[in-house]
């Protein structure tokens, strides 16, 4: 599921499609969200990361399709011929806030005090999208810091639960350390189905949990306020590394 | 009859507080409180939290002094660590605390209490204040707004930001200083220089017009603490205690802060949310009153023999040789700001001069190695103390936090008491008396709840209760 555009002398997009009114022309199987993306196209997104599979949870990457009374999942949904898609309407910005501002509200989310403050995918995504109040009731949930790992911390607080980190520990390390314990409310991370993270036995200390964390859940040890820089790029690299046996300069494919 | 005069809220100091006077049955003032209405409870909120988080969630105590809790709270995470700092970090640590100062005492000067200093205790309340003085003075404003600047630029070299800056951190600081930063620095350092030295004029030809409030503004003996060489030179960052008495005697000298709890006695007070600092020594039973000491620019100018910096020493002792060694009237922290500025001008300037100051290697890396750290600095307003205690993992599982306006408390309860026995006369109660009282306790600048307040006009109402609580009458100051 990469976006990195297919090397040259492979097929060529053939399936017509309107992105916010413009004609385009998508690869087959191609999902809604890697076509935006190929285009120029900006959908915000959170729990999509390149290189792990498709988790939509988020939800925040939801379009509006002609025909379609639900709100497909960007990232999720392949397009097909004729699809006519809008990514960026009134309604789709006001979905897209709450949702943002419910992924707030469930947890404990302080940034002055954070050690992501500054490189927070969540914070960046209130910032962009127009979050300055906070419409819901804070849950202010009593939730723990697991700091028995010699390397790092998990801060619950400041999780929202988008599963990087147990898809990249299961598809990418192959330790599968985390999962998601309880439902709903009570949904919380938990390292091998429950113990602290400094017992966990089957943890490489890897760290690329740490590296694809989009808050300040998973941090280096050590980090003061702001001073946590994630790298969930480099899971791309990984795996195209991987999978195709090629090594493509990270910085030629974020630019 | 106990009539209660209460005056809240208290404007133009930081934070938010209320003051109430007790009558006796022959109107004549019996007992005087200052009470922080305001609970902040960071001692709480800060257990459980990754102790590496502790300097940047302090900070948020306060907008005016974080630095000073950046520090304390940064030497703390150190002692918990049990690593030395680099050298360089150090001095970047020691330039960012004397911009604090300089910003702190200047903002405390020209902001909050010049208005009082330089329009009169009993000019109209509409006009007393920052904009009625730049009205007045408007070059006089100017430059103390760009002395402030100063000291914030200093900071924010260091800290990265004004406020709140993420560059001190456990260990050392964030990145290596510049020469630009030092040069940018340098180049401002004799505008600023003369500014602190013109507004110490400014300040001594107007001390005559307050000779009343000089002497009833707590002028009364206690003790003082702070940080001092044992060369008996000012300091700010590090190092030992010292007390001295009333006489300027040296009580102990070169305290280890980590040791406070054996010396320092905390009393919590059922109408304040402030806690009680006392000298354990001189308290021998549950009334914390008797080990009244005091911390501060005051303090440290009477703890202190000298700065150590030629133009600030001059002055400290031009001064001394017309009030005397020790100054027991808190009027005199104004004066002792002022003095400080100027010797933390000199110290910059020093601090500048020395070529470790550029050098790249500014962060140890530690880990938890004890399980307790004590932190302490000077802040602008007194001695800071941050005492953590943490588990293995680094989590921290107590906080003790002991405030310089803490330790000021019961000084500032007396020097209440004596102002309001000096003013106050009874039910008829003028504005500027309203004033003075104030202004007794804006001599102190404290920081009560560490946020920024400082609203010159805002109403102020003095109610008179009876024994039942009903009001009799009440009076607004505008």
């Amino acid at each position: 599921m990469s976006l990195v555009p297919p090397r040259s002398g492979g097929p060529r997009p053939n399936v017509p499609v309107v992105l916010d009114g413009e004609e385009v022309s998508a690869y087959e199987g191609e999902t809604i969200l890697a076509l935006a993306r190929r285009v120029g196209t900006d959908i915000p997104t959170l729990c999509y990361l390149d290189g792990l599979s498709i988790h939509g949870g988020c939800r925040l990457c939801m379009v509006e399709v002609a025909g379609d009374s639900r709100l497909p999942l960007a990232c999720a949904t392949p397009v097909t011929a004729e699809m006519e898609i809008r990514t960026d309407t009134t309604a789709l910005r006001n979905h897209r806030r709450r949702v943002i501002e419910l992924l707030f509200a469930e947890g404990n989310h302080i940034c002055a005090t954070c050690v992501s403050s500054g490189a927070c995918e969540l914070q960046d995504l209130a910032a962009t999208n127009g979050v300055d109040h906070i419409h819901y009731a804070l849950e202010f949930p009593r939730t723990d810091v697991d700091a028995t790992h010699p390397k790092y911390v998990l801060d619950r607080e400041r999780c929202v639960l988008c599963t990087r980190c147990v898809r990249v520990c299961d598809e990418v390390e192959g330790a599968h350390v985390w999962d998601i314990a309880h439902r709903g409310n009570s949904s919380t991370l938990v390292a091998e189905l429950g113990k602290p993270w400094g017992e966990a036995s089957s943890c490489t200390w890897c760290g690329k949990c740490v590296l694809v964390c989009p808050t300040g859940a998973l941090s280096f040890k050590g980090r003061s306020t702001g001073e946590m820089r994630h790298d969930p790029d480099v899971i791309e690299f990984l795996t195209r590394l991987r999978d195709e046996g090629e090594w493509v300069d990270r910085q030629e494919v974020s630019s | 009859m106990h009539d209660i005069h209460l005056i809240d809220p208290v404007t133009r100091i930081e934070g938010h507080a209320k003051i109430t006077l007790h009558l006796d049955e022959g109107g004549s003032v019996a007992d005087a409180r200052f009470h922080v209405t305001e609970f902040r409870g960071f001692e709480d909120f800060c257990r459980g939290r990754p102790v590496s988080e502790m300097p940047g969630l302090t900070a948020r105590t306060c907008g005016i002094c974080p630095v000073s809790h950046l520090l304390a709270s940064a030497k703390a995470v150190d002692a918990i660590h049990a690593l030395t700092v680099p050298p360089a970090a150090r001095l970047q640590r020691q330039l960012a605390n004397l911009g604090q100062i300089v910003q702190s005492h200047v903002l405390s000067f020209f902001h909050l209490s010049a208005p009082d200093l330089l329009l009169g205790m009993d000019a109209d309340p509409a006009t007393r204040n920052v904009f009625g003085l730049m009205q007045a003075e408007p070059e006089l404003v100017r430059r103390g707004v760009r002395l402030r600047q100063f000291g914030q630029e200093v900071i924010a070299a260091v800290a990265g930001e004004r406020i709140h800056g993420k560059g001190i951190v456990p260990g050392g600081v964030a990145e290596p200083f510049t020469t630009a930063q030092r040069d940018g620095i340098r180049a401002r350092l004799d505008e600023a220089l003369t500014a602190a030295t013109d507004t110490w004029q400014l300040l001594e030809s107007i001390l005559d017009g307050f000779t009343r409030e000089i002497g009833v503004f707590g002028d009364f003996p206690s003790l003082y603490l702070a940080h001092c060489r044992p060369d008996g030179t000012w300091e700010h960052y590090e190092g030992g205690l010292r007390v001295v008495d009333a006489d300027g005697a040296i009580v102990v000298d070169q305290l280890d802060p980590a040791d406070y709890r054996q010396y320092l006695g905390e009393a919590a007070n059922p109408d304040s949310y402030l806690k009680s600092p006392y000298w354990k020594a001189l308290v021998p039973d549950d009334d914390p009153r008797p080990g009244m000491y005091r911390v501060g620019p005051l303090a440290r100018i009477n703890v202190a023999e000298r700065f150590g910096t030629p133009i600030a020493d001059g002055l400290l002792d031009e001064f001394r040789s017309r009030v005397g060694r020790v100054v027991s009237s808190a009027f005199h922290y104004h004066a002792a700001r002022i003095l400080e500025v100027i010797a933390s001008i000199e110290l910059i300037g020093r601090l500048l001069d020395d070529p470790v100051l550029l050098e790249s290697r500014v962060r140890a890396q530690g880990g938890v190695n004890a399980l307790r750290g004590v932190g302490a600095s000077e802040a602008p307003r007194g001695t800071l103390f941050h005492d953590y205690r943490v588990d293995g993992d680094g989590m921290v599982t107590d906080v003790n936090l002991i405030i310089a306006t803490g330790q000021n408390e019961l000084a500032m309860n007396r020097t209440i008491l004596e102002i309001a026995r000096e003013f106050v006369d009874g039910p008829s109660l003028s504005d500027g008396v309203l004033n003075r009282v104030e202004a007794g306790i804006r001599a102190y600048d404290p920081c009560l709840s560490c946020s920024t307040h400082a609203l010159g006009q805002m109403p102020m109402s003095l109610e008179l209760l009876d024994p039942q609580g009903r009001q009799v009458c009440e009076v607004h100051r505008h």
